[in-house]
């Protein structure tokens, strides 16, 4: 039964910046990486291949002790250059210099008929051993799915709120083919449903036009209302020692086409974007590539910050720093590292706030594009403002309360309030519109470490 | 402004470590960060970008939201002052009058209050937090023109060490820190903030025959025990001051004795409109606090044994402080109930107790100090309860 949601809470950022529909050629990037810090969950590390060694695209380079069955691929073929370790001989990147051609591992092949008749057991085999498994993000916590799990749903969202997200019926253009597949294996592996969000009164991008075998749940409202963690709140939600796993459309195109083409594709388009892009539009690229060629020339001023996802749950990296393993953007802001006399005080209409409080007058227009920096605007307080958060998370959790019961450490309350349901970019508009500025999405995370660990 | 960051960047190795005043730098911070928005930026994972709104500027609206009950409060205690001394006076006078009492007031406030919270904020090493820009004008706009400054210094200390500072500090309190500067006072001063007589300025003038200083919720109580209506004695009161002192538009204006802030309904009405507008108070304490008094009016009208219980029930909107009360007291969110349902629940049961304590209780003839204390204090338990309706509705999701 397909479901309709509207909710009322939430934020949308509007920012300038969007990309243009267009494919820009930008230069392909010569240099990929991989980061074991993206994959949440990872515990321990191990690198396979040594610096030289030369890798094919789907060619595995790095495993979680833990969870020994999942490989982590390399994205394209080329030699590894750099095995990156920080301190204590951390393992930060697996640096790989690309080939001009690229190269890949053959898997085994699937027809779109033979899918239907495949067992759980091939696909989970094969969705390790080709190196998309990361792509399956267990709920709760956030982290990789555990292979031996059985999941009582699958999740999809079908669009980013996100502040200038990149929109999925460009990006993923001629792709139908590898997302229905993708349904058909994601279908053997859990004895539920496969739910798909889609936007309420939006055209359907044609990518989710046709696709048969997934539940279509139609939502409407504002940030936060594309996360795949609201949809699951809305029609399926997680109870202590249940399961869900989530996948973004690009996870189920690169599973399409592992088995229909059997190759480890990492190829993506990336949305370029950000009020200092010179040139905000879509650009072809892959996992894991270096930015450069996205940012060299492409900047108005040097004064900027690169991030690597969107502006509320990226990561800053440098102009030459890689794209992380799931960011299907990268955004180009202004750095804030400036003071400015009474800057707390001064009525603006320039300064992005959720807030209506004297002086900050953005409420009165919200269809403007907003040029914001990365000041921080202030210093981190303790909780003093109440009902705020309430207002930007469209879940029935008491985030002020949540929050506290993590800072206080204290577990039944973690579980009772609700962190089971939640991860970090659920909890991202919060960290945006909180006036004492914590960090809370290290806090969430924080707790989700202390109940997965304990 | 480059001078200005240019001095602050001088004075700063003074307050770094190893400098001379290495343990006032977050005095030095503080006050950095007063004249400049800092240059913190965000970091490197999590939100990129951040909400240009900080605690300043929240607390700051509320002090604008109290301005207008400061200057009426002002004006009104130069009124009060003529008043009472039966002289005629242009506005100018009294507003000169009314500053030489309230000033002095607002300043010992709050140069005794930071003074306290910065000792504090050096002694534990926090940074100097926000909240007493709106304590320290809360603390003189509920005291009596007549108080001594002493008095005003002492409740002041006792209320930020004893209400906000043992708790940790700002955002950690349990009662609110202003009510708990007058509450102070009351109960260790009971002759100065309470009685006739020190409602109104007297300075060096002494009050024209039959003058009666008395506030109109005394008056108020008073009729009841008497058995004359509630609104005869109010009419009658005073006279000799002129018609109409405690008219219901009088007291609705707010041209009658009291503490400096809080004799003005319109005044509060008009803070309030402010900090609903702009989204700084909740709205929901605001509404259903005015209900409940307005309820329990009601419900004393059913049962009423004195003429007291029998006084419409829109005169306690008008009297003694609860409109004030309601907007800058019961609305401050550290100590208010923190769940939007408990808002609603919390607002209801401070407009409750004022009347209740108003109307039936011999000794305090003002009810909204002890009232929104009170709730103060069982704003934890009216969360408490709303927290866990949420948590038994996950629960029984789970167990379906």
């Amino acid at each position: 039964m397909s479901k309709t949601i509207k909710l009322k809470k939430g934020f949308d950022i509007k920012l300038a910046g969007k990309a243009e529909k267009q494919l820009v050629d930008f230069k392909r990037a010569k240099t990929f990486a991989i980061k074991p810090a993206d994959f949440m969950g990872m515990q321990r590390p191990k690198v396979t291949v040594n610096e030289g060694d030369s890798v094919k695209a789907g060619t595995p380079i790095l495993f979680d002790k833990a969870m020994e069955s999942v490989q982590y691929v390399a994205p394209v073929s080329g030699e590894i250059v750099e095995i990156k370790r920080g301190e204590k001989r951390k393992l930060l990147e697996i640096k790989i210099l690309a080939d001009a051609e690229i190269t890949y591992e053959s898997f085994e092949k699937f027809t779109e008929s033979s899918l239907k008749t495949l067992t759980k057991e091939t696909a989970v085999a094969l969705l390790c051993k080709g190196g998309v498994w990361p792509q399956l993000i267990q709920r709760p916590f956030g982290i990789v799915a555990n292979p031996q799990d059985s999941p009582k749903a699958i999740f999809i969202s079908g669009f980013d709120t996100n502040p200038l997200s990149p929109d999925y019926a460009f990006t993923l253009k001629g792709e139908e083919k590898y997302f229905q597949a993708g349904v058909l294996v994601l279908q053997k592996l859990t004895s539920g449903k496969v739910h798909l969000g889609l936007e309420l009164d939006a055209e359907i991008a044609p990518v989710f036009a046709n696709v048969q075998g997934v539940q279509v749940n139609k939502f409407s409202g504002q940030h936060p209302v594309g996360n795949v963690g609201i949809h699951i709140h809305h029609i399926d939600p997680i109870n202590k020692g249940e399961i869900i796993w989530t996948i973004s459309p690009f996870g189920v195109v690169q599973i399409g086409k592992l088995f229909i083409e059997g190759r480890y594709d990492a190829s993506k388009i990336v949305a370029v974007t950000g009020s200092e892009a010179k040139n905000a539009a879509y650009a072809k690229t892959f996992i894991g590539a270096c930015v450069d060629t996205l940012v060299n020339g492409n900047i108005k001023n040097d004064h900027i910050r690169v991030v690597s996802g969107n502006v509320l749950t990226g990561e800053k990296i440098a102009p030459d720093g890689y794209l992380g393993y799931y960011a299907n953007q990268i955004t180009l802001i202004p750095e804030g590292d400036y003071e400015e006399f009474l800057g707390w005080l001064k009525p603006s209409s320039t300064k992005l706030s959720f807030h209506k409080a004297l002086g900050l007058l953005s409420f009165l227009n919200r269809s403007k594009e907003y040029v914001v920096d990365t000041n921080a605007h202030g210093e981190e307080r303790p909780f003093v403002v109440t009902g705020a958060f309430e207002k930007v998370l469209p879940m029935d959790i008491l985030p002020t309360y949540l929050f506290k019961a993590i800072v206080s450490e204290d577990f039944d309350e973690m579980e009772e309030l609700g962190l089971y349901e939640v991860i970090e970019e659920d909890v991202a508009i919060c960290e945006f519109i909180d006036p004492s500025k914590n960090e809370l999405q290290k806090l969430v995370r924080n707790g989700i470490e202390l109940l997965m660990y304990s | 402004m480059k001078f200005l960051q240019n001095l602050f960047d001088n004075l700063k190795p003074n307050f770094e470590k190893g400098g001379k005043w290495e343990k006032f730098h977050t005095l030095y911070e503080g006050h950095r960060t007063i004249a400049f928005a800092p240059d913190l930026t965000t970091g490197p994972r999590g939100a990129q970008i951040k909400d240009a709104v900080d605690l300043k500027r929240v607390m700051i609206t509320v002090v604008i939201a109290m301005v207008p009950a400061l200057l009426f409060g002002i004006l009104n205690v130069g009124h009060q002052h003529f008043l009472m001394s039966g002289e005629e006076a242009t506005w100018l006078d009294k507003a000169v009058i009314g500053a030489i009492s309230v000033l002095p007031i607002l300043i010992v406030s709050y140069a005794v209050g930071l003074g306290t919270e910065f000792t504090f904020c050096v002694i534990r090493n926090h940074p100097i937090s926000e909240g007493y820009l709106v304590t320290g004008m809360l603390i003189a706009l509920v005291m009596p023109p007549a108080i001594p400054l002493w008095q005003v210094a002492l409740a002041t200390i006792f209320a930020v060490v004893i209400g906000k500072e043992v708790f940790g500090g700002t955002g950690m309190n349990i009662l609110n820190v202003a009510m708990t500067a007058r509450a102070f006072l009351y109960f260790a001063y009971p002759a100065q903030i309470s009685g006739d007589q020190v409602w109104t300025y007297m300075g060096d003038k002494t009050p024209v025959d039959g003058f009666s200083g008395a506030t109109a919720l005394a008056v108020a109580y008073n009729a009841g025990v008497e058995g004359q209506p509630v609104s005869q004695a109010l009419a009658e009161h005073n006279t000799v001051l002129g018609d109409g002192l405690f008219s219901f538009s009088n007291l609705f204006m707010g041209w009658i004795p009291g503490s400096i802030g809080e004799t003005s309904t319109l005044m509060a009405l008009l803070g309030a409109a402010i900090l609903i507008g702009t989204g700084v108070a909740s709205w929901k304490i605001i509404v259903s606090g005015f209900a409940g008094a307005y309820i329990m009016g009601l419900v004393m009208n059913i049962f009423a044994v004195n003429e007291y219980m029998a006084m419409s029930p829109e005169y306690h909107w008008v009297m003694g402080g609860l409109a004030f009360g309601i907007v800058f007291m019961a609305t401050d969110p550290v100590s208010a109930a923190q769940t939007e349902t408990g808002k609603w629940i919390y607002g209801l049961l401070i407009g409750f107790l004022t009347v209740i304590i108003r109307v039936t209780n011999p000794a305090y003839p003002e009810g909204i100090m002890l009232a929104v204390l009170f709730m103060n204090v069982f704003a934890p338990l009216i969360d408490y309860y709303v927290v866990k309706a949420n948590k038994n509705r996950r629960l029984q999701r789970a167990t379906v």
